[in-house]
């Protein structure tokens, strides 16, 4: 006896499971995340002043860590300033600090945190601001 | 030869640390008393097996053919292509070692090489070396070996210190069968004449004369007429029964052992009262003699030759179905085999128990009910009159055989008999019973006395098993549903549990059964004074 | 020599990755050209074992029963450990495959002073094993947000799940401790326990160390020393759309991580590592115990010469005669 007819369908099953990633984005477009930084409040600043805490490519790979470690600080040691890495003092504050200039959180933070589908925690408490459609 | 004279104390000093040396560098070194005499020449012939001569495993030379490595490799490629179970067995283990600690051998004799997974390794490696491209090409790395005559004595030792048992596919997760793989290597060891005497012998004898014992016809009625004697002395009453008739309406098969040798004989004499009192409208066949298979132990091919003779007996002498007697590789070959290699047995009926009308579904195809699920059935039935006290005597545990154990599933019909019949009853510890069930250590034609220190080995989990519930609740005696299990376990139980004996569970169904116009009994079924029948005697 | 061959097999193949990306700039060998062999050879590997596995026919019913057989209609069947009907073998399998029932049942042998055998209860096995392969699925599934634009609900609740201890940022895995634990164990056990020791060959080793090093690799990127992961997934879903891009910036680290577990997928067909299909096939577990019921048939049954009742009376009819037994022929 075979069972050819079981081992078929379980080949079937395997190739499918296997190949799924591939018919899954069949004929999706991809799009590349776009962050924005056009926000009223970056474009009052001058060029040269257009600056986040801390640099651009930290920023990228380590933003979670930094918000992390405000929220210890603020929350269990009552330090509320952040000196960065050039000196300049900041108010420990996601929605105070960040969202001032990043006020898109859909074009700006969800741009990203969609596209590689992750759910940061940050609204289970903090209240997002306010946007207007566009 | 010295005569195997350890003493079990000395025995049961067992090492379970490997040696120091890899496994693939250790030589295999033959020890007296754990390997069997070779196959005699002329057995071979008569079945025509190739390659018979007189050799010894100790011999250096072992006067192999000429293209013996051909003839394996030839051989391995068209099992491969034949067994799925072989082809994927040699694939998949991952040598996780669940297996190791489960194999009697192992833990009887602490050798690395009686774990399954390192006796499959045996045959595994030389596999990867010749039939997988890993294996080819990284050869040692990717654990392949070449057939070399090292490592055919190797498989000669070890797969002859198999019992077939499949205790470790249970533990397997992918069940991974040691059985399926010491068939394939006794296979072919078999194609370069590599066979024991102990099988040889019992092949050529059941393919000649119908049973391994070599019984012939007149041989079969008179063995059956001596306890038929014995029967009378005891009940007083004369039973005749029936040879080779035509138009019974049931065969009944039994392995041969039970006509020749105590504790096998009483078990014979159960069937023999128990189908009297019945008025069963039964034959006993002289060419189908053998219910037992020691083909099965050589090669697929012999094993079909021999089985064949019982559904051509039933056919020729027109029986509605057949009964089968107490044993337990004879159960894994009529279960799993008997039905698939000379089937379709549709010249019968669907088995129909003519005392109590029950329908034996489970058997509509293979026609071919064991004798435990038929007496179970009388008993509910309230069909027999049983005297349980005359059991008294006995205080009883009951050893599954590995065969009907994990290659039927026979568990709760013997023990059901057993209750039925006996007043004391113990099993014993859970590990050691049922699936888990520890083999004779005698089985798979290893039954013979020039391996004796082997077979003490493969014994002893069971022979322990058995302290246990004797010391514990005093049980002096194993009661069992296989031949080779009565043959062999009075020889284990006597080195390890000496005041233990051993019995089929039909003796202690002879023993309790009422019999119509009997005389009172005053001996069991061994013509052994019943005990308290003997005290009411002196008063 | 057993374990550090292997060891250092996964080093080179390390090092290999490292080179190639750092100082040869072969970023598209080894973030493209290499995944799509490897999963070629993987799936078509597998294929080809199951197909060769397959050609090969199941001669005879063989089930392992390891439990009441069904027989008289009062004794009752355990349908899942001796099961006679093909769901009911669904279910013996689903367990043997999902929770790895017989590896459930493993025991310890020991010899004591008596001589007394014991058997004592030893779920590690079974415990390490399970962590293992239900960490190693659930990470695979995770991946699947590196693979798809709008990421599937039942990819969330699963991360959210094996995230909720919330601990750390970006959240620690429950499976990357669990993989990380089971794989140290599997490997431990190889190495301290004589028999296992004894029985393990280098290809036994090799996918532990391997299987570490992706982990390894994995749980430094997302923990340690973060890698661009938007550009990963750009490149990630250039492969999967058949597009492949190699974005600008992606650490080494990744190009490590991607190119083991490539070596793992082309390995795994032809290595042990196939148990993951051959499971499915093994005819002492996925066999119904019906072999009374329904004949099984074999394909290559052949006719065999057998000694027949007629030349069997030849031999004895006078003495079957003389002993009052019937025969055909006077």
């Amino acid at each position: 006896m075979y069972n050819a007819g079981k081992i078929l369908i379980g080949l079937a099953i395997f190739f499918g499971l296997a190949t799924f990633p591939f018919f899954y984005n069949m004929g999706k477009a991809v799009a590349k995340p776009d962050p924005k930084l056009d926000t009223p409040e970056i474009m009052k600043l001058a060029k040269q002043d257009r600056k986040c805490v801390e640099p651009k490519e930290f920023m990228r790979a380590e933003h979670m860590q930094l918000l992390n470690n405000w929220r210890d600080s603020v929350v269990r040691d009552n330090v509320r300033v952040y000196v960065n890495s050039e000196g300049k003092k900041f108010d420990m504050s996601l929605q105070n600090t960040c969202m001032r200039c990043h006020s898109n959180k859909k074009k700006f933070c969800d741009e990203c945190h969609n596209y590689m589908a992750v759910k940061p925690y940050c609204w289970d408490c903090h209240i997002a601001p306010k946007e207007k459609e566009s | 030869m010295a005569k195997f004279s350890a003493k079990p104390k000395d025995l049961a000093k067992i090492r379970y640390t490997p040696p120091k040396t890899e496994w693939t560098e250790t030589p295999v070194e033959f020890r007296e008393h754990m390997f069997c005499h070779s196959a005699k020449p002329k057995d071979l012939e008569t079945v025509g097996f190739p390659y018979g001569r007189a050799w010894s495993a100790k011999d250096d030379d072992w006067k192999l053919p000429d293209n013996w490595e051909q003839i394996i490799l030839q051989g391995m490629k068209d099992l491969l292509g034949k067994y799925r179970s072989f082809q994927l067995f040699m694939d998949i283990c991952v040598r996780c070692g669940a297996c190791a600690d489960k194999c009697h051998f192992f833990i009887g004799s602490g050798d690395p090489k009686n774990m399954p997974v390192l006796r499959a390794e045996l045959l595994r490696s030389v596999y990867r070396g010749n039939f997988t491209l890993a294996g080819k090409i990284l050869r040692k790395l990717a654990g392949a070996r070449d057939l070399t005559v090292g490592v055919l004595k190797e498989w000669w030792y070890y797969f002859y210190q198999c019992t077939e048992c499949r205790r470790c596919s249970v533990f397997c997760p992918y069940g991974i069968d040691t059985a399926e793989i010491t068939m394939m290597g006794r296979e072919l060891m078999n194609m370069i004449g590599l066979q024991l005497g102990w099988i040889g012998g019992p092949v050529a004898a059941c393919y000649m004369k119908g049973n391994h014992l070599g019984l012939e016809p007149h041989t079969i009625k008179s063995s059956i007429e001596f306890f038929l004697d014995d029967i009378e002395t005891l009940t007083g009453i004369k039973i005749e029964p029936s040879f080779n008739r035509k138009g019974a309406e049931i065969l009944f098969v039994t392995p041969s052992g039970d006509l020749f040798a105590n504790p096998g004989t009483y078990t014979a004499m159960g069937y023999l009262m128990l189908f009297h009192e019945l008025g069963l409208d039964y034959t006993w066949s002289t060419y189908a003699s053998e219910g037992g298979n020691f083909g099965f132990f050589t090669s697929n091919e012999m094993a079909k030759r021999l089985n064949s003779k019982i559904y051509a007996e039933a056919k020729r002498l027109g029986v509605k179905w057949i009964l089968g007697g107490e044993c337990g590789h004879m159960w894994r070959v009529l279960s799993q085999y008997m039905d698939t290699w000379n089937g379709p047995a549709d010249f019968m009926e669907v088995p129909k128990s003519p005392i109590t009308g029950t329908v034996f579904d489970n058997a509509k195809s293979m026609k071919m009910v064991h004798i435990a699920e038929f007496t179970a059935d009388l008993i509910k039935h309230n069909k027999l009159k049983l005297d349980k006290s005359r059991n008294d005597h006995l205080n009883v545990t009951f050893h599954d055989s590995c065969n009907t154990s994990r290659g039927m599933g026979l568990l709760e019909e013997p023990r059901y008999i057993i209750n039925n019949v006996c007043n004391h009853f113990h099993e014993m510890p859970e590990n050691t019973i049922r699936e888990k069930t520890f083999c004779c250590g005698s089985g798979t034609g290893l039954n013979a006395s020039e391996n004796m220190e082997l077979r003490m080995r493969g014994g002893f989990p069971r022979a322990n098993a058995v302290k246990y519930v004797h010391e514990r609740y005093g049980v002096n005696l194993l009661a069992n549903v296989c031949a080779i299990d009565r043959a062999t376990l009075s020889a284990s139980m006597d080195y390890w549990v000496p005041g233990v004996g051993v019995a089929g569970v039909h003796e202690l169904v002879g023993n309790a059964l009422i019999m119509k116009g009997e005389k009172e009994r005053t001996q069991d079924m061994r013509l052994e004074p019943l005990p308290e029948k003997e005290g009411s005697e002196n008063v | 020599m057993k374990t550090l061959i292997p060891f250092f097999a996964v080093v080179i193949l390390v090092l290999l990755a490292l080179a190639g990306v750092n100082m040869g700039n072969q970023q598209f060998l080894f973030g493209v050209i290499i995944p799509y062999a490897a999963v070629t050879v993987f799936i078509a590997g597998i294929i080809y074992r199951v197909v060769k596995w397959g050609r090969s026919p199941v001669p005879f019913s063989i089930p392992t029963t390891c439990g009441q057989q069904k027989s008289l209609p009062w004794i009752k069947q355990n349908k899942l450990e001796n099961p006679s009907t093909t769901l009911w073998v669904m279910a013996r399998m689903a367990l043997e495959v999902f929770f790895f029932r017989s590896l459930f049942r493993n025991i310890k042998t020991e010899l004591r002073e008596g001589p007394k055998l014991t058997y004592g209860s030893d779920k590690w096995l079974w415990m390490a094993g399970l962590a293992f392969h239900w960490s190693f699925l659930i990470i695979l599934i995770r991946h699947f947000r590196f693979f798809a634009q709008g990421v599937p609900l039942p990819i969330h609740i699963i991360e959210s799940l094996d995230s909720f201890l919330q601990i750390g940022i970006p959240l620690l895995y429950i499976t990357d401790a669990l993989l990380l634990g089971a794989v140290t164990f599997l490997f431990a056990r190889r190495v301290y326990l004589p028999s296992v020791r004894y029985i393990s060959l280098p290809a036994d080793y090799f996918p532990l160390f391997l299987i570490f090093g992706i982990a390894v690799s994995g749980v430094l990127m997302r923990y340690f020393v973060r890698v661009d992961i938007v550009s990963v997934k750009q490149l990630t879903m250039g492969l999967v759309s058949f597009t492949p891009v190699i974005p600008k910036g992606i650490s080494s680290i990744f190009y490590v991580h991607l190119f083991l577990i490539s070596v793992l997928f082309a390995y795994f067909p032809f290595s042990k590592l196939v148990h993951m299909a051959g499971v499915f096939m093994s005819p002492t577990r996925n066999m119904p115990n019906d072999s009374r019921e329904v004949r099984h048939i074999n394909p290559w049954n052949y006719p065999v010469h057998i000694h027949t009742y007629d030349e069997y009376e030849n031999d004895f009819r006078d003495k079957m005669k003389a002993a009052g037994i019937p025969v055909e022929k006077e």
